[in-house]
């Protein structure tokens, strides 16, 4: 370990700041949803992001009228910003299912101060991305009878061996479940702001949803195991969400897309791009609120440290790509990775490596781990990564099909990116909402961790 | 028919504890003088507290696994049906029940049946949503979702004595003992 022999060595700083109590915790992070008082960068924040939700409905509205030919595809590439976007989306929700639950049933205690909006930036992202898989049908009213099976007046029945079948019920699953697992994890908290609250309005509408939680012995003893069971069912559940979302390219024959190594590889990118969202929102929210006694430099550091290791995941995937695509000795292979490496879209292809590949080297470094400033480039840097590398994948596989008399090249219109900007606007509506009106934080999880920090003084 | 049972005049008393710890010890004395009607308020879970006041491990697993298992076996059966029986597509020769191709979709409906249950189960077994129940009368205990810790002994309780009880909750050292009005 580099960090023993270093002189400059320190433990490693607490989960939950020294000095704070059960009503401290209570107050600080209650009150900023129980305050009278919005303060004036909220609603700066929330009318810029309003503002771009404007130009999703607006991006939107045209599409319905006018047809998805407003798109840039065409014909090599007939799959472009819609599946580009849905996996991007889709990924980002993916760290906080991982926040959630994998890292509830590895008891690492750190998750409790981050999981809630974690959780509520999965609900939120998986929103963002399905918008792309309905409307990209067109006229989505009449999609349902081949996304759903259900009786209908034409005796048609979905296709249940196709993956985007199996996409429908994946990604589906996981919305229903993220959100109960959610709801589960606010009602005690809910109790704690009907609890608190002290207009009767309000008090009414805490009260209606936190269900009369008592926060009794036997109920939290049920409670407990049904986070611990949710916890449980949603690890494998948000592992094959994305190896699923990875079938609808790796079971097609096409190269660049038909490798063994997809559904890992993707998941693992998935969780890369959604620690790097949740540090892109936690370093400002902590910042703003005043929230680093709960949120502590060591929930930073680990994260940085989860994007550093899923980061060399994606790049052994990336390497792997291009390994296979030699060892194959199949020419097509070989051709679509040297057309990606140094065809027309080289340039992202290269700038992918240097956003997911090179940038997340930095954080080997414990004083960059530690700066807010340098995870919040980091975790820029993989955002864009994140995006080029579902772009490299979905447009540099597509646009040299086999036949040079079919090469054609892709460019998004403007209707494209209103959309995807768009989605930016539901995202930070929505997610600028919760801030306010719930609490950020799991208060009942963070008043357990007090009895400790008081422990060690 | 049914005899209608005079309303009890007190739903039972309540006493307020500053720390986890003391409410834990308060618990195991209150299971120990043979109290059973009795139940204790934290404002997170405590390691423990469940077993000192009595609370019978929960079955939830099993319903959850049942319901796991139900909507597994739906899942396949609905893909079966659909591709084998009601729209039959032959694709390049392969069997109707391509069961392997249905994988994913039967575990996908396995885990959506078993978090729900895992959800209401937990709901029912608590017996939420209750809107009103008879500890909210007591003003100070909006703080055992707070800061504060509370133990119960219900006057349903069959050794439950007003003045006994009161003595006994008294002699545990508590902040304040409160009367529960039903």
């Amino acid at each position: 370990m580099s960090e023993a022999t270093d002189k400059s060595y320190q433990p490693p700083a607490p989960v939950l700041a020294a000095g704070q109590s059960y009503t401290s915790i209570t107050g600080k992070i209650s009150d900023i949803v129980l305050t009278p008082r919005t303060p004036v960068g909220w609603g700066v924040a929330f009318l810029i992001a309003f503002l771009f939700f404007q130009v999703f409905l607006v991006a939107l509205t045209y599409l319905l009228y006018e047809g998805v030919g407003l798109w840039g595809l065409n014909n090599p590439v007939s799959w472009g910003f819609a599946i580009i976007h849905f996996v991007w989306w889709i990924g980002i929700g993916h760290a906080g299912t991982l926040i959630s639950a994998i890292l509830l049933l590895l008891r690492q205690q750190w998750r409790n101060a981050i999981n809630r909006f974690a959780e509520a930036m999965t609900i939120f992202a998986v929103i963002c991305a399905a918008v792309f898989p309905v409307f990209h049908t067109g006229r989505p009213w009449l999609a349902i009878y081949w996304l759903l099976p259900y009786p209908n007046s034409m005796g048609v029945w979905p296709q249940f061996r196709s993956p985007l079948m199996w996409d429908v019920f994946a990604v589906s699953t996981y919305f229903s479940v993220s959100l109960v697992f959610w709801y589960l994890g606010l009602i005690p908290d809910l109790a704690t702001l009907r609890d608190r609250a002290r207009n009767r309005l309000v008090r009414i509408c805490y009260g209606v949803l936190s269900l009369g939680w008592r926060n009794s012995a036997a109920h939290w003893h049920r409670y407990e195991m049904a986070s611990l069971l949710l916890a449980g069912l949603s690890t494998p559940l948000v592992l094959s969400v994305h190896s699923i979302v990875s079938f609808d390219f790796s079971t097609s024959l096409l190269p660049g897309w038909h490798t063994t190594i997809f559904p890992p590889y993707f998941v693992a990118g998935a969780v890369f791009a959604g620690f790097a969202m949740v540090l892109t929102l936690a370093i400002p929210i902590r910042k703003i609120y005043g929230l680093e006694l709960i949120i502590t430099d060591r929930h930073l550091n680990n994260m940085a440290k989860v994007m550093l290791a899923t980061g060399l995941i994606v790049a052994y995937g990336y390497f792997m790509e291009a390994f296979m695509a030699w060892y194959s000795a199949s020419t097509w292979e070989q051709f679509m990775m040297k057309n990606r490496m140094t065809g027309p879209y080289g340039g992202y292809y290269w700038m992918l490596i240097l956003c997911n590949v090179i940038v997340p080297q930095l954080l080997w470094s414990k004083r960059c781990r530690l700066s807010t400033t340098w995870l919040m480039i980091v975790s820029m840097f993989i955002n864009v990564g994140m995006w080029l590398e579902r772009f490299v994948i979905v447009v540099t596989s597509l646009h040299r099909d086999f036949l040079p008399s079919s090469w054609g090249m892709y460019s998004p219109t403007k209707w494209d990116w209103g959309l995807y900007l768009g989605t930016f606007g539901i995202f930070f509506t929505l997610f600028f909402l919760f801030i306010r009106v719930l609490p950020m934080i799991a208060i009942a999880e963070i008043r357990a961790l007090v009895p400790e920090s008081h422990k060690g003084k | 028919m049914q005899e209608k049972k005079p309303a009890p005049e007190l739903y039972g008393l309540l006493a307020e504890f500053a720390d986890h710890e003391a409410l834990l010890s308060a618990s195991h004395r209150t299971f120990e003088a043979g109290y059973r009607q009795i139940d204790a308020f934290s404002p997170y879970p405590v390691h423990g507290l469940d077993e000192a006041v009595g609370v019978k491990r929960t079955r939830l697993p099993y319903l959850v696994l049942g319901c796991g298992l139900l909507g597994a076996a739906l899942g396949m059966s609905l893909q079966y049906w659909v591709s084998a029986i009601e729209y039959p597509l032959n694709v390049g020769g392969r069997p109707f029940f391509s069961w392997l191709s249905f994988v994913p979709i039967t575990f996908e409906c396995g885990i959506l049946f078993a978090s729900f249950s895992a959800a209401i189960g937990m709901l029912w077994a608590n017996k939420l949503p209750m809107p009103y129940h008879p500890l909210f009368s007591v003003e100070a205990f909006a703080r055992a979702s707070q800061d504060r810790f509370f133990l119960c002994i219900e006057s349903t309780d069959p050794t439950f004595d007003p003045e006994k009880t009161r003595a006994f909750l008294q002699s545990l050292n508590p902040h304040e003992v409160f009367r529960v009005d039903p």
